[in-house]
């Protein structure tokens, strides 16, 4: 059984170094490209997970739910002005046998909240299904699995 | 000069005008330790958990009545008891995890160990060793257990009362409130999430948001955008004699008009709409029309129904000037796949991340921030009235009026 090769790892770090940027310098109207049409976006906590729960606390499936919530975070929401900053772990990736990389990416995320201090706002790890398709590599799932199950005030921007 | 003080520097109104309220009740260390003794501690029944969570004997879930840690557990007759988790010996706590099962529960300090109805039934070298210590002659275990407290479990929801002798839960909640209960919890749930926010005010802020349903089409825009909450839908608030709970509600007004005059809000863009409307997709599962209830009992806990969104919140006051609100998702054993899927996507709209909730988490921040220098000035809920009565329309402040109604009926008695 063959492993990744090194190009498909530089491929999945790569795409995670990308998507974290573009979260980072604000480039939301992005985000939604970095997944399939459609791609399946989650938040949820570790406790969810291990006990095998389907509510979290973001559920996007597919590309125009993930506009959805943009336009709804430019448009309709009220929140105090902020920005992420992402570290990223190098990912852990394994082939499956379809040809799909399934990984998973530790990060760590600073808020930055305009007149307050910045804060470790969320650590957790990247779940991710990722697929070369049309010679992009792009996220088929990217699940968000947060270490602690609380969440300071609210969670606006994606993680 | 004087005349601006005469403005504002108003004596502080009586306990029996409900439109007013002093900022100092959501600072004040003094009254928040009274809290917890004359509210939560008092003749008050406090929500724990649902039933479905602690299934088999000798399951238990750790919780609070206030910010009082509790155990929640199901005895080896089925039977849901409640105590305090906290050791009668030294007063540590006794289960440390979220969820648990076991026959006893063993402090890990000194090895006392207690049945799951909070009785104690071993000291570890209660006998001493080799003859010598060891516990008196008179120690009596019967009079160290850990306290308990009332319990009932009401249509799957387990309440319990530090208060012992307290009218049932039905009695306290009365017929209108019971009926709006009954009508969500009809048949077994099963849980389908936890969440928790930490908020950055005091806990009394969240529940007065809750009931407060003047901002909602004002603060929530994507709400008012997509129609699901107009103050022209049909609908209503009940709110019960005690004033401490209440219900909101509200229906589709399929045959209403234009928005009137003034009514218009910041949400009234042009080309606002959804890519995936999908997400707001579901169905009229409890077959009345109405897309929203929200469902308060006194003093912190919540019962919501948008669409298809179900979920219980319990609002942790964690000091005076933080609080915990935790979320459980839920939905029925007998959901089919459509259904689930509409739950999944309409969990979008409430949680830390909610798009009709979001906002919730942040304006008691807003508040507990403005507030420092308020002294002994007070905030004005004069809308829709001074009494905390039901009423039809929701441009009303009364449930807010009936908390405090509820509330200075136990702080000052």
């Amino acid at each position: 059984m063959a492993g990744p090769s090194d190009a498909q790892i530089r491929a999945v770090a790569r795409l995670n170094i990308e998507y974290a940027h573009c979260i980072d310098d604000d480039a939301l109207e992005r985000w939604p490209d970095f997944f399939l049409p459609e791609g399946l976006y989650r938040i949820t906590t570790a406790e969810n997970q291990s006990r095998g729960l389907p509510i979290g606390i973001i559920h996007a499936a597919g590309q125009a739910m993930m506009r959805d919530r943009v336009l709804s975070l430019r448009e309709a929401n009220i929140y105090e002005p902020q920005r992420y900053r992402h570290i990223l772990s190098e990912p852990l990736v394994h082939l499956e046998p379809g040809g799909a990389l399934r990984s998973r990416t530790g990060f760590m995320t600073a808020r930055i909240t305009s007149g307050a201090e910045t804060m470790l706002f969320a650590t957790g790890v990247y779940e991710d299904i990722v697929v070369k398709r049309g010679g992009v590599w792009r996220f088929a799932e990217k699940i968000v699995v947060l270490d602690s199950d609380r969440v300071d005030t609210l969670l606006a921007l994606p993680l | 000069m004087a005349a601006i003080e005469t403005e504002q520097a108003s004596p502080n109104a009586p306990a029996s005008d409900l439109t007013r309220v002093g900022y100092n009740v959501y600072r004040d260390p003094e009254i928040y330790a009274r809290e917890r003794e004359r509210v939560f501690m008092g003749r008050c029944w406090n929500f724990l958990c649902l039933d479905c969570e602690i299934p088999n004997p000798g399951d238990y879930k750790t919780t609070h009545v206030g910010d009082v840690p509790v155990i929640v557990a199901r005895d080896e007759t089925g039977t849901i008891r409640a105590m305090e988790n906290r050791c009668a010996h030294r007063g540590s706590q006794v289960c440390l995890e979220k969820f648990g099962n076991a026959k006893r529960l063993t402090c890990v300090y000194h090895a006392w160990s207690y049945d799951l109805r909070g009785k104690l039934v071993g000291v570890a070298f209660r006998n001493g060793v080799k003859g010598e210590g060891g516990m008196p002659p008179e120690f009596d275990p019967a009079r160290h257990g850990l306290r308990t407290l009332a319990v009932e479990v009401f249509h799957g929801l387990v309440f319990a009362s530090f208060h012992q002798g307290l009218p049932s839960v039905e009695e306290d909640l009365g017929p209108e409130i019971t009926a709006r209960v009954r009508r969500v919890f009809n048949r077994p749930v099963t849980v389908l999430g936890y969440t928790t926010q930490v908020l950055r005010n005091n806990w009394k802020l969240y529940v007065e948001n809750v009931k407060d349903s003047y901002h909602a089409s004002i603060l929530h825009l994507f709400f008012t955008t997509f129609k699901l909450n107009r103050l022209s839908q049909k609908g209503g608030i009940i709110v019960d004699e005690s004033g401490g709970h209440h219900v909101s509600y509200s229906m589709i007004d399929r045959d209403a008009a234009a928005p009137e005059p003034g009514e218009r809000t910041r949400a009234d863009k042009d080309g606002f709409r959804l890519a995936d409307p999908s997400l707001l997709q579901g169905r009229d599962e409890f077959g009345d029309g109405v897309t929203l209830q929200i469902l308060t009992v006194f003093p912190n806990f919540v019962i919501q129904q948008i669409q298809n969104a179900l979920a219980v919140r319990q609002v942790i006051p964690r000091g005076p000037e933080e609080t915990e609100l935790r979320w459980t998702h839920f939905g029925f054993a007998d959901d089919d796949a459509e259904l689930l899927g509409a739950r999944l996507k309409q969990s979008n709209m409430v949680g830390p991340a909610g798009y009709i909730s979001l906002e919730d988490g942040a304006v008691g921040a807003l508040v507990q921030r403005a507030i420092t220098g308020a002294g002994d000035q007070e905030s004005v809920m004069m809308m829709g009235g001074s009494d905390a009565a039901s009423t039809t329309s929701r441009a009303t402040e009364t449930s807010v009026r009936g908390f405090w109604k509820a509330y200075r009926a136990r702080m000052d008695p």
